[in-house]
């Protein structure tokens, strides 16, 4: 006795978060997939650089100008936080990267909650339209999300197909050794790897910024979700992480016609954990040979 | 163990001081009683807030040493120790609350031993909880270790927050402080110094039992995962088994943490569920020296001192020097402050 209506409006919603999602979580599998770093502080990047967008939109007015300005801020910010910090952390366990970026998100959030203070801000959107959706008033600026985070993916996708620098960055990811052999500097890739990891964490907070209020503890959330898509996604890939961010999206928005928001998160970690145990290379990737 | 007849002294020398090293040292026993004097007297000459602060350094110890036994002798990082340790307060809770009253097990015992009661719920709460993130989470290996306590210590921190009818929600529980009591011997009220002493009595109980545990055979094979996993398993031994005993064993001892925390604040809140706690428990490892078991109660001591230092300077904002004092140790002192008595605190 699945209500229509219901159903389409919570798929609508499900693609929408998934690409939201998708932006943030092929920062953070970019990141992995070259310097093996799993960053803890991903969804601090997302949530800082929202804020940094609440205060160029503040001074200027301008949404496009708050999304140039924070994307600008958080790559500048990603390039000095992997320099300073975890450019010495190459070469050693992963799980030291873990604990160095947990404390780097520390460091993130109580800057914010410093700065910015508890109270929640808006962002106004550029596009106030609204659209009939069986009961609801859809706003199009969610759609106008979606297909700009799209169109930031592709982007992304191109210039690591057949940007030069792009195929610098894969020639790293396969070979990091051979790449530096070839006259790749391998140190600078990594740099630019994260700068453009944050940035794209930025672009995804400024956009989702209006849809809710911006606040301290919004990043903790992104992080949890990021590293289950990318889990589920295959480690490291990109299309994988993709696909998984949508469904994962699609799940959880469908889950919360039955249950609520805080309880519909059990059923991606459900996701995560039988994906861990059936096919812990990731869902959405061709088995390895 | 030392049965193996020590080697010429000439040619291995290495093994020779492994050899003598087996036994563990005067100096050693004589810092573990200064330290558990120390301890002891602790609450007759601190001020009542000092007191406190002392106290909860050891049970937040016991915590971060229940997570040393995963993160420096088993080589797996638990990013999610809050579950165990929140299970442990909310089961100690529920004893506390629900238990049958005075009737139950008065006709046998002539009491109710109500904290006997609470250590055994929580416990009981906490082993439930570890078999189920031992049986899955041990299939994975480093990273993915990681993330999947961090999940499973999040399913519950949800379940516990939405399931407001049993656990109160986000206002969590009250209860009163159970009495002191051997059944048929005694009963009384546990003073501030009562409850320190009692708290010391099962902290230190608990370290000598875990430095036992790692000092066996069985420790022993545990360190040798993480040192070289395919190898110890190419040896025949059968590493699966012995990782679900290592997290059963760690959350065990979370768990009395937790309830250890529930007799002394006398509350039980979603918060100790949360993955910060799981966060400092590993900032406390890593911050006093993985490996070790009494570096992480020093590492909690120095966490909670600069908590208390910071908060006086920046406020709320304490976790920004505190964050940034940690991403720089696990840069430059990845061992930890107590790293560099490793040896001489394992023998």
């Amino acid at each position: 006795m699945l209500p229509f209506d219901q159903l389409v409006v919570q798929i609508v919603n499900g693609l929408v978060n998934g690409m939201i999602l998708a932006l943030v979580a092929s920062g953070l599998t970019l990141i992995f997939g070259i310097m093996d770093i799993v960053n803890f502080a991903h969804g601090d990047l997302f949530m800082l650089g929202a804020y940094i967008g609440t205060t160029v939109f503040f001074t200027t007015g301008n949404f496009w100008a708050a999304l140039v300005g924070s994307v600008l801020a958080m790559a500048l910010l990603g390039a000095v936080l992997q320099t300073t910090a975890l450019r010495p952390l190459i070469g050693r366990d992963p799980l030291t990267t873990i604990l160095a970026t947990f404390g780097i998100s520390l460091i993130l959030q109580n800057y914010a909650l410093w700065q910015y203070g508890p109270v929640p801000r808006r962002i106004v959107e550029p596009v106030s339209g609204h659209f009939q959706l069986f009961y609801v008033d859809y706003p199009w600026y969610r759609i106008l999300v979606a297909v700009l985070s799209a169109a930031i993916i592709g982007g992304l996708y191109l210039f690591m197909k057949f940007g030069k620098h792009g195929i610098w960055i894969r020639a790293t990811t396969q070979d990091r050794v051979m790449a530096a052999a070839m006259g790749i500097p391998v140190p600078w890739v990594h740099t630019v790897v994260f700068a453009i990891g944050a940035s794209m964490a930025a672009a995804s907070g400024v956009l989702f910024g209006p849809t809710v209020g911006v606040n301290h503890a919004m990043g903790f959330d992104f992080t949890l979700k990021a590293f289950v898509v990318v889990v589920v996604g295959g480690m490291g890939n990109l299309g994988g992480s993709i696909l998984a961010s949508i469904f994962i999206s699609l799940l959880e928005s469908l889950a919360t016609i039955w249950v609520s928001p805080a309880q519909a998160i059990i059923v991606s970690f459900v996701a995560l954990i039988v994906t861990l145990l059936v096919r812990p290379t990731g869902l959405f990737v061709p088995t390895p040979k | 163990m030392s049965t193996v007849a020590p080697p010429p002294m000439t040619s291995m020398r290495a093994l020779d001081s492994r050899a003598t090293a087996e036994r563990p040292s005067r100096a050693y026993w004589a810092g573990f009683v200064v330290v558990v004097a120390a301890l002891a007297v602790a609450p007759l000459v601190l001020p009542p807030f000092w007191q406190r602060f002392v106290t909860e350094i050891l049970i937040w110890g016991l915590l971060a040493m229940s997570a040393d036994i995963l993160i420096g002798y088993t080589g797996m990082v638990s990013f999610g120790h809050s579950a165990f340790f929140g299970l442990g307060l909310y089961g100690a809770a529920a004893a506390l609350l629900w238990a049958p009253g005075p009737g139950w097990l008065a006709s046998v015992w002539g009491v109710t031993p109500k904290l006997w009661a609470a250590m055994a719920a929580g416990l009981v709460a906490a082993a439930l909880v570890a078999v189920f993130v031992a049986f899955f989470s041990t299939r994975l290996r480093d990273i993915y270790f990681a993330i999947s306590t961090l999940v499973f210590s999040q399913i519950f921190y949800v379940i516990i927050f939405t399931w407001t009818d049993v656990t109160g929600g986000e206002n969590g529980l009250t209860f009163r402080q159970p009495p002191f009591e051997i059944p048929g011997l005694l009963a009384v009220r546990f003073s501030g110094d009562g409850i320190h002493w009692f708290v010391l009595a099962v902290v230190v109980t608990s370290y000598l039992l875990l430095r036992r545990v790692t000092q066996s055979p069985f420790g022993m094979v545990l360190q040798s995962i993480r040192e070289n996993e395919p190898r110890t398993r190419a040896i025949g031994y059968h590493v699966e088994r012995y990782k679900i005993v290592a997290v059963m064993l760690s959350g065990l001892f979370a768990g009395l943490a937790g309830v250890l925390y529930a007799l002394q604040n006398k509350f039980a809140a979603p918060d100790f569920v949360l993955f910060l706690i799981s966060g400092e428990t590993v900032i406390f490892t890593v911050m006093g020296g993985m490996g070790t078991l009494v570096g992480p109660v020093a590492g909690a001591a120095f966490f909670l001192l600069m908590k208390e230092v910071f908060s006086r300077i920046f406020y709320e904002y304490y976790l920004i020097p505190v964050g940034l004092i940690f991403t720089l140790m696990v840069i430059f002192v990845p061992q930890g402050l107590l790293g560099f008595a490793r040896r001489a605190l394992n023998r």
